[in-house]
């Protein structure tokens, strides 16, 4: 029994409500105790990391009550991997400024920073939990926080919102019905007990049903085509950090759960063959791939764009899921951590050129790149990440993701990682040209746009230059941590 | 046939009630309605945890020293507190929607989706 999984959820949840107390006493209080429980956290989580990897699985057991009766929080190698992406990208957020990145002024923030805390809170949860009812109580933490922080966008936004409300709830709603059916048969909802249990039940009818409820709940919430009406609205209306948080850790989240259900509660072999959950999953998601990369192209507002790149990009996980071999798998949750750095790094610039010019119509952005010279490079950087060219990270877990389906024999799916490679690079060189080739225009926003202070860019520089070192130290990700997570698929 | 639905009756309603909800979701127009119809669904799956902890006999699950200690003769009260916890999370989520809503009218002067969306397109 170990704290350490505990800890990295209570400091965020505590710093949440002191950030939020602090800022009722002194505004400018409530960013910086935000700041200090996300570092916290991150601290713990890295600590988490490392106990991980060299001493093995850590738990923690709430109140003393030992599993399969209390709660445990489970910190392994899967989980462990996906609480420091989220804990980074929450830090990175909480330092990104107010003003370009939540659309407000740095005095009205006091109850957004705890709102944020929670957010990330939530998602830490439903990662490192390991009964199966906690985590449906953290996925509606996290589900709360975002329809809140997403409605700080403006009057299109509350509307986007309200319409993702809808479909969150109804995506944890047929998690929960989901749940029912497996503790109704198993009678527990710890999940390695479950995983004890379930084996001689695999073929009765409410196991199935509760699988089928679980997976299509997830789908919801990491946008699956054609689950996916609700995020283009949402994403691009939310304001830049929340966008950045959403599209980079809570998508993810999803898919991190059905893998979950696919390794520790269920067999492999119960989603591959019993159940065809994992070829539904993988040529959906092909399908989501070409039509999140067409959607993009056809857009001219730069978040919307980024938005449906989202679509497509969380495809790639999907595909990986669906591949259900070691190497696609690796591709997948390679591509979680990737997809985390570049999405979130785009949504910054978009922040930032909005803030410093208030364009966020791409043809306006003509000449941008010399006035903006740093953080161009750094959207420059995440857009060939995108695109997958090497030495950027985003070329690898593609790599893994070909690797999977030649092993595989599925060349359909090759194919679509290739096409939609060439359909993003499509995307992406567009709006770099506009930036870096075209002449200025002779528009006051435009001649009047220099290079961000140091607050907007350093968050942005980070991302970039992880990118790189994260392409560069891929061999070491996957050697380390991703082959252990994959081992049970052999 | 017969002798299933019969038997099973409450899981059959839990059901319908499910349909209720989801058609309520998906179909009406008023923004009120579609919460109202997500509210339906939420409190089937509620149902449908509280029907599968009872038990034809059981009583509270408080052990009376004149009835034993064995399990059949009690209701699990685990689905209970589940559901408490499931309570909260719905109740939070109303009055979520609920002030959006609020603000929603106040933006466009209307709840309904077609003449929202509408607006938004201008």
């Amino acid at each position: 029994m170990s704290n350490l999984p505990v800890l990295i959820i209570a400091s965020l949840l505590i710093f949440a409500f002191i950030s939020a107390l602090v800022g009722i006493w002194k505004s400018a209080g409530a960013r910086i105790t935000a700041l200090i429980g996300m570092a916290l956290s991150f601290a713990a989580a890295c600590t988490g990391l490392y106990q991980v990897l060299h001493h093995g699985t850590l738990r923690h057991f709430l109140g003393g009550w030992p599993p399969p009766i209390g709660i445990e929080y489970v910190l392994d190698n899967l989980s462990a991997f996906m609480i420091v992406i989220i804990t980074f990208i929450g830090m990175i957020a909480v330092i990104y400024p107010p003003q370009a990145g939540l659309y407000i002024k740095p005095r009205k923030v006091i109850p957004t920073y705890g709102m944020i805390l929670l957010l990330i809170g939530g998602l830490a949860g439903v990662v490192v939990t390991g009964d199966l009812f906690n985590l449906f109580v953290f996925l509606e933490i996290y589900s709360l926080a975002s329809y809140a922080l997403i409605t700080l966008g403006g009057d299109r936004a509350v509307v986007a919102s309200f319409r993702y409300l809808i479909l969150g709830t109804i995506a944890g709603s047929f998690y929960l019905l989901g749940i029912g059916f497996i503790y109704f048969t198993t009678g527990t909802l710890n999940m390695a007990d479950a995983a004890q249990l379930l084996p001689s039940m695999y073929t009765s009818p409410a196991v199935m049903t509760g699988v089928a409820l679980i997976v299509v709940g997830m789908g919801i919430k990491m946008a699956l085509f054609p689950l996916h009406v609700w995020l283009p609205d949402a994403h691009s209306y939310a304001p830049p950090t929340i966008a950045a948080v959403l599209a980079a850790i809570q998508v993810e989240t999803g898919a991190y759960v059905v893998v979950r259900m696919m390794l520790s509660v269920f067999s492999p072999e119960y989603f591959i063959q019993t159940l065809p959950i994992t070829t539904i999953i993988g040529w959906v998601s092909a399908i989501g791939i070409i039509f999140g990369s067409i959607m993009a192209i056809a857009q001219k507002d730069f978040k919307r764009m980024l938005a449906y790149s989202t679509v497509g990009q969380v495809a790639y996980i999907g595909i990986g899921i669906g591949l259900a071999n070691p190497l696609g798998l690796i591709g997948a949750l390679l591509h979680i951590l990737n997809h985390a750095f570049m999405k979130s790094c785009l949504f910054l610039v978009a922040g930032g050129i909005r803030h410093h010019t208030g364009l966020h119509h791409i043809p306006e952005f003509a000449g941008l790149g010399r006035r903006m010279p740093l953080m161009m490079a750094g959207f420059t950087v995440a857009a060939l990440s995108m695109v997958g060219i090497p030495p950027m990270c985003g070329f690898f877990s593609k790599w893994y993701l070909v690797l999977g389906s030649l092993e595989a024999h599925n060349y359909v799916f090759a194919g679509v990682i290739v096409a939609s490679s060439l359909l993003t690079a499509v995307y992406f060189f567009r709006v770099i040209e506009k930036v870096f080739a075209r002449p200025e225009e002779d528009r006051p926003e435009i001649q009047q746009a220099r290079e961000p202070g140091p607050s907007i860019l350093v968050p942005i520089l980070i991302l970039a230059v992880g990118m790189i070192a994260l392409g560069l130290a891929n061999a070491a990700i996957v050697n380390g941590i991703l082959d252990k997570i994959v081992a049970p698929l052999g | 046939m017969l002798e299933l639905v019969m038997g099973r009756y409450v899981y059959v309603m839990i059901v319908i009630l499910l349909a209720i909800g989801l058609y309520g979701v998906l179909t009406k127009r008023n923004l009120v309605k579609k919460l109202i119809g997500l509210n339906i669904f939420q409190t089937a799956i509620f149902l449908f945890f509280i029907e599968g902890a009872t038990k034809l006999g059981g009583t509270v699950p408080v052990i009376d020293p004149a009835i034993g200690t064995e399990a059949e003769k009690y209701i699990n009260p685990l689905p209970h507190v589940l559901m408490l916890t499931g309570l909260v999370v719905g109740i939070s989520l109303t009055g979520v929607a609920l002030a959006f809503l609020i603000r929603i009218y106040r933006d466009y002067g209307s709840l309904d989706d077609k003449t929202i969306m509408k607006e938004m397109n201008k």
